[in-house]
């Protein structure tokens, strides 16, 4: 069976059922009066693990950071450290360090006085402390700014000051809550990969709370999608991306288009939605929808081919009328209406500088793809 | 550990708790208590006086000795009613003086340039920080027969014979306009300052006057300020003291030199407490709209 | 809001600003005048200061006020910067209602009430009245204020730094006191010299608290001015508000340098 995507992992103690989970949520419930903020969630993860909360804002990931941290206690279920109830032990006791989304750098203290705080805390001595500091800026490469205020610094090196104080106690865990929100792209890119470099390099597990996809994609070894206090989906970048559970997680995360259905089964695997969009086959992977039920294709718009004359042997084919089009340099995306009124998004790369007779506003086209290039929903 | 900070969070809101119930909640009630007891010439000039050796047969026999008998007599004696009276309209004239005053002084500092308004602001703060009684007594020596307003004028030879200021109404307008004019001024300059101009431009680019634009966006919007403003100024001057004592005469009526003068001059602390607590009662409306407001505030700085 | 500045706003200010100042200006001028007449000017003279350092009473009078403004204020500061936390940190508690109102109810209280009430209270507790009795009067009233000038700094109090110190090991109590508070420290600061000033200036409150022995400046001051306007008087409060004065603009160019140099800083730190 071929595998999704094209990343061959060595690093997957998920899949390994003897392998021990570092942090554990058992049916963590977290209420505020009457709003629910985290429902009868458990989740497992590993140690070295590079694990990302995807969501939008509200959806309670960052209320699942701050349980782990100890700033918040679940209203029922327990959580596990490395094994250890995290009951009722406060925040200062925790063997795990947390890189706030403001940073929280203290504004009275330097830069070198900020890494310092844990360790001043930890009752580390003088030489030994200063030694780490100086490592620390080193990390970070602001060694000539130890002796500013955090005012004094741009965004990003104040990301990097918050990144080597909450990594300078040398903590098994780091929590991140939004760690590049308050970066430029162009910036936050480039962290993206310091990041990644540095949890290789300390050996860290990092839990990290995003709402932006493409950082979580970026870096993560598994991703978690929450909606509305609940774990929607788990699984690695490839996973969520190729193979969605829900149309939720599709839309969620990359451009996706949906064609709803009634359900035949096709044999061989396979079904067919017959919905307002035409008939339209999808391969099955694992529970096949019943008969008459109401399904979902999604394909993302890089898997549809697009084309003047109706493709020869496509299993799918939709005609339909060019309706926009938007020039990405690396890309074009054509929004192509059917009969149906529904608009279907494709994606072509541009792989030649120059082509003959492009498609065209108003013009007639088809589309066509494969059932194996989409998932079938069931919800 | 927890439990020490747990006891150490509790005591960080028992102490003030405590310090106010004993100094602030506790002497309301003993005016109260003093309001239905009955004038005696004696140390402390009241009766009666609870102790425990009364037993409680004792106490309950003294406690029905307590009754309205000093509010009848505050609601009988009309130099009462009307010292009421009067300090309410003293204070509302005094209030309004002080928004037309006050208001058009917000207004030009906050359109004033970036630069200097840090400045006004200071000095607006200023007169705020040095002493009260200094400012009145300022007055005093400007205000009276042969005083600085009077040879101005006099030089000036808009008048011919000294004008009477002091020890009238008037000077106690101007005293309390004086002497209030900041805190009428600060919430409405927060009010203003906060404002986004770009929304007159707004108003103007739909078709607004530049007045009617001022009327319908600056003004609608300094109302919260406004309001702040004046019950800032209101609520104290209805219980001013100071102003009509040294800037009033004898034909002032206010209810806090009333009070005073029962307690001083007269002795007589069972009306005086009685005093005090219709006083309370007369501003308890005022008072609780001032504390929402502060308190949808600081709801709204969270 | 920054638009043109008309002429009417102008008008208004200058207006606004010369009501507000002429008073103060004509008696600290005629504080230097040279007769005893004090609207008649007979030429300049330091004499009455002069004076004023050879009346005791005055003397005794000045040092009660600023022990009575000293202790009562940073007690004050104390009690209020408690009770801005618990106003501002706890946010669920039996009788905040109470409390809430207990804190904002004294900034609008009549003075003659509060001043009355509080006497009251010292002669049914028997508690001799004195210096202790306007000190602790004083200490209730200014701790209010305090509240709320520490209050409205601590809403705006980004609560992650201090979950930043307890996250690095520090326990919630030290939390505060490491993190907190140095944060919040010219808040607190500005609340002490509002709650110092607030009791040097009081009359009222002091007043019914007072006993004997336990005279305050402006005591004095308003016994005097009963009997008419002096030279003498003119001196005590041109000092006054001369030390007051100075005192405020000091603070305040600190604070503006202070910005003016964090607002370099932080331009410097972005143009890298």
């Amino acid at each position: 069976m071929p595998s999704l995507g094209n990343i061959r992992r060595s690093f997957a103690p998920w899949e390994d059922p003897a392998a021990k989970p570092y942090i554990s949520f058992q049916n963590v419930t977290k209420r505020f009066g009457t709003f629910t903020a985290v429902e009868n969630l458990s989740l497992n993860v590993y140690e070295r693990e590079f694990f990302s909360l995807l969501g939008p804002s509200g959806c309670g990931k960052t209320t699942l950071l701050r349980m782990l941290a100890g700033f918040e206690e679940p209203t029922e279920g327990e959580l596990y450290l490395d094994g250890q109830p995290l009951k009722g032990v406060p925040p200062h006791k925790r063997p795990v360090n947390m890189m706030f989304q403001s940073y929280a750098l203290f504004p009275h203290m330097t830069v070198a006085d900020n890494i310092a705080f844990g360790l001043k805390q930890d009752g580390m001595a003088k030489p030994e402390r200063d030694e780490r500091v100086a490592q620390m800026l080193k990390l970070v490469k602001l060694e000539q700014f130890a002796g500013r205020k955090p005012h004094q610094l741009s965004g990003g090196q104040r990301q990097r000051v918050a990144l080597a104080r909450s990594v300078a106690k040398r903590p098994k865990l780091l929590i991140l809550d939004e760690p590049l929100g308050a970066l430029d792209k162009k910036l936050r890119e480039e962290t993206q990969f310091e990041l990644m470099d540095l949890q290789q390099e300390l050996g860290l597990t990092f839990m990290i709370v995003t709402h932006d996809q493409e950082e979580a994609m970026t870096m993560s070894d598994r991703i978690a999608v929450m909606d509305k206090g609940v774990i929607v989906q788990t699984g690695t970048p490839a996973e969520i991306y190729e193979a969605p559970n829900s149309r939720y997680v599709a839309d969620f995360i990359g451009s996706v288009n949906i064609l709803e259905g009634k359900v035949t089964p096709a044999g061989e695997g396979r079904i067919v939605l017959d919905g307002p969009d035409g008939r339209i086959t999808g391969a099955v992977r694992d529970g096949a929808p019943a008969t008459g039920e109401t399904a979902w294709f999604a394909i993302r718009p890089e898997k549809i081919e697009i084309g003047r004359t109706p493709p020869e042997g496509a299993v799918n084919r939709l005609e339909g009328e060019v309706w926009d089009i938007a020039y990405l340099g690396d890309m074009t995306i054509i929004n192509v209406k059917l009969a149906s009124g529904t608009v279907v998004q494709a994606a072509t790369l541009n792989r030649f500088r120059l082509v003959e007779d492009p498609i065209g506003y108003e013009e007639r086209v088809w589309l066509s793809f494969n059932p194996d290039s989409g998932v079938v929903l069931r919800s | 550990m927890t439990l020490l900070s747990a006891i150490r969070s509790r005591l960080v809101i028992l102490i003030p708790y405590v310090w106010l119930l004993f100094f602030f909640l506790l002497p309301f009630m003993i005016v109260l208590r003093i309001a239905l007891s009955d004038l005696e010439y004696g140390s402390p000039p009241y009766t009666p006086q609870f102790s425990l050796s009364d037993g409680w047969s004792g106490i309950w026999d003294k406690l029905s000795t307590l009754d309205f008998e000093n509010f009848a007599f505050l609601v009988g004696d009309s130099l009462y009613i009307n010292s009421y009276l009067s300090s309410l309209k003293i204070a509302l004239i005094s209030t309004l003086f002080t928004l037309a005053i006050g208001f058009p002084l917000a207004y030009g500092m906050a359109r004033a340039p970036d630069r200097i308004r840090p400045t006004l602001l200071m000095l607006v703060i200023l007169p705020f920080w040095t002493s009260f009684l200094i400012r009145v007594y300022a007055w005093i020596g400007i205000l009276k027969q042969e005083g600085l307003l009077n040879q101005f004028l006099l030089w000036l030879g808009v008048i011919d014979t000294p004008l009477e200021i002091l020890s009238t109404n008037t000077a106690v307008y101007i005293g309390i306009v004086y002497s209030y004019l900041p805190f009428m001024v600060l919430p409405i300059y927060s009010a203003l300052d906060k404002m986004d101009e770009s929304l007159v431009e707004a108003a103007r680019d739909l078709g607004c006057t530049r007045i009617g634009a001022f009327w319908k966006v600056t003004a609608r919007l300094a109302v919260p300020g406004v309001l702040a403003g004046c019950l800032l100024v209101f609520i104290p001057a209805v219980g001013e003291f100071v102003i009509p004592d040294l800037l009033g005469g004898s034909g002032t009526l206010m209810i806090g030199k009333t009070l005073w003068i029962e307690f001083f001059n007269n002795s007589d602390w069972t009306v005086a407490s009685a005093i005090a607590i219709i006083l309370l009662i007369v501003l308890v409306v005022p008072i609780v709209w001032f504390q929402n407001a502060q308190a949808k505030a600081a709801e709204a700085g969270k | 809001m920054n638009a043109r500045w008309s002429w009417f706003n102008i008008t208004s200010v200058v207006f606004g600003f010369a009501f507000l100042y002429l008073p103060i200006v004509l008696l600290v001028i005629y504080s230097f005048n040279e007769s005893r007449l004090v609207t008649v000017w007979a030429g300049f003279s330091t004499k009455w200061y002069g004076e004023l350092f050879r009346n005791q009473g005055l003397l005794d009078a000045a040092w009660v006020t600023v022990r009575v403004a000293f202790i009562s204020a940073t007690v004050a500061t104390v009690l209020g910067t408690l009770a801005a936390v618990s106003l501002v940190r706890f946010t669920r508690f039996n009788g905040r209602t109470l409390f809430t109102g207990m804190v904002y109810a004294p900034l609008v209280m009549p003075e003659v009430i509060t001043g009355l009430s509080l006497l009251l209270l010292f002669v049914s507790i028997n508690f001799a009245r004195g210096f202790w009795t306007v000190t602790l009067a004083h200490i209730t009233f200014s701790l209010c204020f305090v509240a709320v000038v520490v209050q409205s700094r601590l809403v705006t109090f980004d609560r992650s730094l201090e979950e930043a110190a307890q996250d690095l090991g520090c326990p919630p109590f030290q939390a505060f006191m490491k993190v907190t508070l140095p944060v919040i420290l010219p808040a607190v600061i500005s609340g002490w010299m509002l709650a110092f000033t607030l009791s040097l200036d009081d009359l009222v409150i002091a007043s019914f608290t007072s006993g004997p022995g336990a005279t305050t400046l402006p005591m004095k001051i308003y016994s005097q001015v009963r009997l008419g306007v002096t030279p003498e008087i003119n001196a005590v409060c041109t000092i006054l508000i001369g030390v007051v004065s100075v005192g405020v603009i000091i603070a305040s160019i600190l604070t503006k340098t202070r910005e003016v140099q964090r607002q370099r800083d932080e331009q410097a730190a972005f143009a890298q």
